[in-house]
């Protein structure tokens, strides 16, 4: 079990590994490529809501809260886990900087209280889905055993 | 064409991602996730810009795809954002958590803004 500080990080360790940086390369690239295609499959309407990078971050949020438990429980002395899942597929497939500009483009576009709507939305089901995401997890193993 | 220049553009920013939030955690050791705002507000900063650009014409979709959608996108996580602060929460760290959502969300829609300023101030 890595030794963690406050916020759940693993402590800062002083050398980069390579074999993760590249890890997280893969892991990113594949991430942002099931965020393109949830992108096509539900294309951004001018003054709608981003249904599909709304559904993206709530579903990336689960899945880390998910990741996070199986991988402490199972995976504890795989390395290249987390970096390549978590850090890697699930920070690839989720966005920040996607959310920020579709509320902003929601306030040019005429949509205010979309964008409150989407804005507070997410925030509130991105936190909620990482908890449970985790919660869920305990629970089933719990069950499991 | 345009799922390549994602994946290009993704398989530099998720890296980049990782080596600015190991430089910027191991420069400190509080409680607060600055590696990630730091990367956050970085990518919303770039977005910003070139989100303005693309409106106008003046930056094309290919570049959009590769450093947008692809770069900036897997530069900047929701993930671990979410996760961090529901860490904080579920460590006792209630006000920190609290802290950590509104800063930010501040910092991403200010440096977006900032981006768009730029470019506009670019384009004359």
């Amino acid at each position: 079990m890595p030794e963690t500080t406050l916020g759940g990080r693993p402590a800062a360790t002083r050398r980069v590994e390579w074999r993760a940086v590249v890890a997280v390369s893969l892991g990113g690239g594949l991430g942002a490529l099931a965020r393109y295609g949830l992108l096509a499959l539900w294309p951004p309407r001018t003054g709608g809501f981003p249904v599909a990078t709304f559904v993206t971050n709530v579903l990336g949020c689960l899945l880390i809260g998910a990741l996070m438990v199986l991988a402490a429980e199972f995976w504890a002395d795989r390395r290249l886990v987390r970096p390549f899942l978590g850090t890697g597929v699930l920070g690839g497939f989720t966005t920040f900087s996607t959310y920020v500009v579709d509320v902003r483009r929601l306030v040019a576009d005429d949509a205010p209280g979309l964008a409150v709507l989407y804005l507070a939305g997410t925030v509130v089901a991105a936190l909620a889905a990482a908890y449970a995401g985790s919660a869920l997890t305990r629970l089933l193993l719990r069950a499991r055993r | 064409m345009t799922p390549l220049l994602v994946l290009a553009g993704a398989m530099v920013g998720a890296p980049l991602r990782y080596l600015i939030d190991h430089a910027v955690q191991s420069r400190h050791t509080t409680a607060f996730p600055w590696g990630t705002f730091a990367v956050n507000a970085c990518g919303s900063f770039v977005l910003g810009l070139l989100a303005a650009g693309a409106l106008d014409g003046s930056v094309p979709g290919s570049v959009l795809a590769l450093l947008g959608t692809g770069l900036c996108g897997a530069l900047t996580t929701y993930s671990t954002f979410s996760y961090e602060t529901v860490r904080l929460f579920t460590d006792g760290a209630r006000v920190l958590a609290v802290v950590n959502v509104s800063v930010s969300v501040a910092a991403g829609f200010a440096a977006a803004g900032l981006g768009a300023l730029l470019g506009s101030l670019i384009r004359g």
